[in-house]
């Protein structure tokens, strides 16, 4: 009885540098943020920051809209784009993984590098920057992250459901659409939010391939926290904002799907 | 009238170059219950997916109706399936499994209309809401499920999940309901109802069924015919009587039942030699002094007295055991060699006993032995060397080096070996049957080739082992050009 239970104590002991690490980095730091959009500038408590974002008088509630508009069109081409590439890198899975690496592969390289270079190609052809460009520089950025759990997700549909399917009378499309298509729901819901929360919350892509012309969500909370600017009270009420959006879209994923393979791909 | 629903002409299937399916020809008739029964790997369920139309056959074809389906795709015939795993749509509930193929259904509307071009034209339309429902309600009630139409597939039991499955097949009205092992993950007793409760659903449909399975028992209780198959191909076809009470060959006679094989030889016409005892027996036709295979059900022999007048062949009691409804009584006999037996009888004895055995003439299965010898083609490596399977052998020999021979070797010269090193060429066991006093198994080495060994040592079906052969025990025969030609 006793060894067991200095045998657990040891085993939770492994536990506790992450948990230090979590309370450092993670806790602390949201605490600090829900402190700081509860303080003016001269650190005393007051809802100003609340008002001055939702009364939009310094545009921060215009810039979410317009990155939200942003996220979701994102969100749309990933998919539209996204989808065909996973069904057809499932259907092929088995005779070749090199092709699923081609397209995760440049998730490993850091994407200010992708997007510089994204940037310099486009002024190397004498595109004009503009919305084009970062809608591009969006896609190209977030189309893996649709990819990878649409892929999961269509790899593990059971064949038998398919062969199911045509044996009651379904012809190729209608296979797709009554079996494949609802059974890769789970997929499709977190592939969108995958790409989604983090495009609403991007920064650098859009300031980059528009030439600062653009300016999206992150952007803004990135100007507020600067020196410059210094009103970390409003950046603290944004990145709240933001935070709550985050935990939306989350809470929306567990409700429409309880599969356990979505929330290991999250 | 012509009753054929399904014909199946030498129907050949390969995955890359492994044959699974061999040169299969098969006739089913309107309204059987057909059982394709084998063990795993034997081609069965292959063969139900050619009919179903998920796999096509490397050669061959398959009518229906008359009418040939080799390439139809599986949507466009009329045809259903229990799968193995049910299939069940998890993202539908019982209702909308079972009306999956009702929605896609069309029916005529109306006679035939001719248009402007002269050509017929029949109208279709889709089923109508009340027409599914009424159709899935009828399918629910069948099957026992009235109130499950609601429910989630994963909340049913692996017994409901199977009435749903076969529901949803059903209620398209198929000629011909094709089930693979659907019974297989059921415990004992529900498969026992669910025997039963397909062999009524068969009955009242009327409709023909093609079922797979490797449980004999439950080939022997449904069906009314059997197609027994091994390495795909068939071995035999036939009731469940005749099957079981004449098997074709020692496989069918180990896989369909118990069963002691023996090696006998035929002396004469009704007459046949076992360990140096002359047995009555009822098959004619045999060559005389031909080697054959003996079949003898355990219940067949009676335990006697060896006093006893009727008393054939006396025997020591290795072991009784008893079963319920019977003892397993296994005994040695004495003889030329001593053969074990299984026998099924009610009177109790003890090890040690001696016994006297008694068999009736008609319960002596008499079979053609599947292969006398082991003949593989091979070639002259060197001199004293001969090249087969893949693996260079020791032997008597002066022929040239290079001359293409046919090599024979005795069932009991095959030497096998625990390990596999320990051989000249590697194989696995691809099938064991016990004949009395030794085990006969099959082996296939790595070149596909299968010999037949005889060995004292148990090994299991699956296990790899090594070949080695006596030099002095190897035949070798010139192959001359004109045999050849």
């Amino acid at each position: 009885m006793n060894k067991k239970l200095r045998f657990r104590f040891h085993r939770r002991a492994f536990a506790y540098p992450y948990m230090i690490f979590l309370l450092l980095f993670v806790v602390v730091p949201l605490v600090i943020i829900l402190i700081n959009a509860f303080l003016n500038d001269d650190k005393q408590l007051t809802f100003q920051n609340f008002v001055e974002f939702f009364s939009d008088t310094g545009g921060g509630l215009t810039v979410l809209g317009n990155s939200l508009i942003i996220g979701l069109v994102t969100t749309l081409i990933c998919l539209v784009i996204g989808y065909p590439c996973a069904y057809l890198l499932a259907k092929y899975h088995a005779s070749n993984r090199v092709l699923v690496l081609l397209f995760i592969l440049p998730m490993w390289v850091n994407f200010l590098i992708r997007t510089l270079s994204t940037k310099a190609l486009f002024m190397a052809m004498d595109v004009k920057l503009g919305m084009g460009t970062v809608m591009f520089g969006m896609v190209y950025n977030y189309l893996p992250y649709m990819i990878l759990p649409l892929h999961t997700t269509l790899v593990s549909i059971d064949h038998s459901y398919i062969e199911a399917a045509e044996d009651l009378g379904a012809d190729k499309l209608t296979v797709f659409l009554k079996t494949v298509l609802p059974l890769s729901l789970s997929g499709i819901i977190s592939g969108i939010t995958m790409t989604f929360i983090p495009a609403i919350s991007t920064f650098a892509i859009s300031e980059i391939l528009s030439s600062s012309k653009i300016f999206l969500f992150g952007d803004a909370i990135n100007m507020h926290f600067s020196k410059t600017t210094n009103s970390f009270g409003v950046g603290s009420v944004m990145s709240l904002v933001m935070l709550v959006l985050v935990v939306i879209s989350n809470v929306i994923v567990n409700l429409t799907s309880k599969d356990e393979e979505v929330a290991s791909v999250l | 009238m012509d009753d054929k629903i399904i014909e199946i002409k030498n129907v050949n299937k390969a995955y890359g170059d492994k044959p699974v399916v061999k040169n299969l020809s098969l006739t089913i008739k309107k309204g059987e219950f057909v059982t394709l029964l084998g063990p795993s790997g034997c081609g069965k369920t292959t063969t139900l997916r050619m009919i179903a139309g998920f796999e096509q056959p490397t050669s061959g074809v398959i009518y229906f109706n008359g009418e040939d389906i080799t390439t139809l795709p599986p949507h466009k015939r009329n045809i259903n399936t229990v799968f193995q795993k049910y299939a069940l749509f998890p993202h539908l509930n019982v209702f909308g499994n079972i009306a999956f193929g009702l929605k896609l259904k069309t029916v005529p509307v109306g006679a035939p209309t001719v248009d402007k071009k002269g050509n017929t034209v029949q109208k279709m339309r889709h089923l109508t809401k009340s027409e599914i429902t009424e159709k899935v309600n009828d399918a629910l009630k069948m099957v026992d499920l009235e109130d499950y139409g609601h429910r989630a597939v994963n909340s049913l039991s692996g017994g409901q999940q199977q009435r749903v499955a076969i529901a949803r097949a059903l209620v398209n009205e198929p000629q011909v309901l094709l089930l693979d092992e659907p019974l297989g993950a059921l415990d004992l007793k529900m498969r026992k109802d669910m025997q039963l409760e397909l062999m009524q659903m068969h009955k009242s449909l009327g409709i023909t069924f093609v079922y797979v399975t490797h449980d004999q028992e439950e080939a022997l209780t449904m069906s009314d015919t059997i197609v027994v198959m091994k390495d795909g191909e068939i071995q035999q076809i036939g009731t469940p009587t005749t099957v079981y009470d004449e098997p074709a060959n020692a496989f069918v006679a180990d896989f369909i039942g118990e069963s002691n094989i023996l090696s006998g030889t035929m002396v004469k016409d009704c007459c046949v030699d076992i360990s140096g005892h002359k047995f009555e027996c009822v098959d004619k036709g045999f060559k005389y002094d031909e080697p054959i295979d003996v079949i003898i059900r355990p219940e067949d022999i009676r335990i006697v007295a060896t006093t006893d007048k009727k008393c054939l062949v006396e025997a020591d009691v290795l072991s009784c055991v008893f079963k319920g409804d019977h003892y397993q009584v296994t005994a040695l006999t004495y003889g030329d060699e001593r053969n074990e037996l299984i026998i099924h009888d009610n009177v109790e004895v003890n090890v040690g006993d001696k016994i006297g055995l008694y068999i009736k003439p008609f319960d002596f299965h008499i079979m053609h032995k599947s292969r006398l010898i082991n003949e593989i083609e091979g070639e002259i490596y060197e001199k004293n060397v001969v090249e087969f399977c893949d693996g260079r052998f020791e032997c008597n020999t002066d022929l040239e080096e290079g001359t293409k021979v046919r090599v024979k070797v005795d069932f009991d010269d095959v030497e096998l070996t625990d390990d596999e090193e320990d051989g000249t060429i590697g194989a696995t066991i691809i099938s064991a049957i016990y004949k009395g006093s030794y085990w006969q198994y099959i082996v296939r080495t790595d070149t596909y080739y299968d010999f037949f060994a005889d060995n004292d040592y148990e090994w299991s079906i699956g296990d790899r082992i090594g070949i080695k052969i006596a030099p002095d025990k190897i035949i070798i025969e010139e192959v001359k050009d004109e045999q050849k030609a």
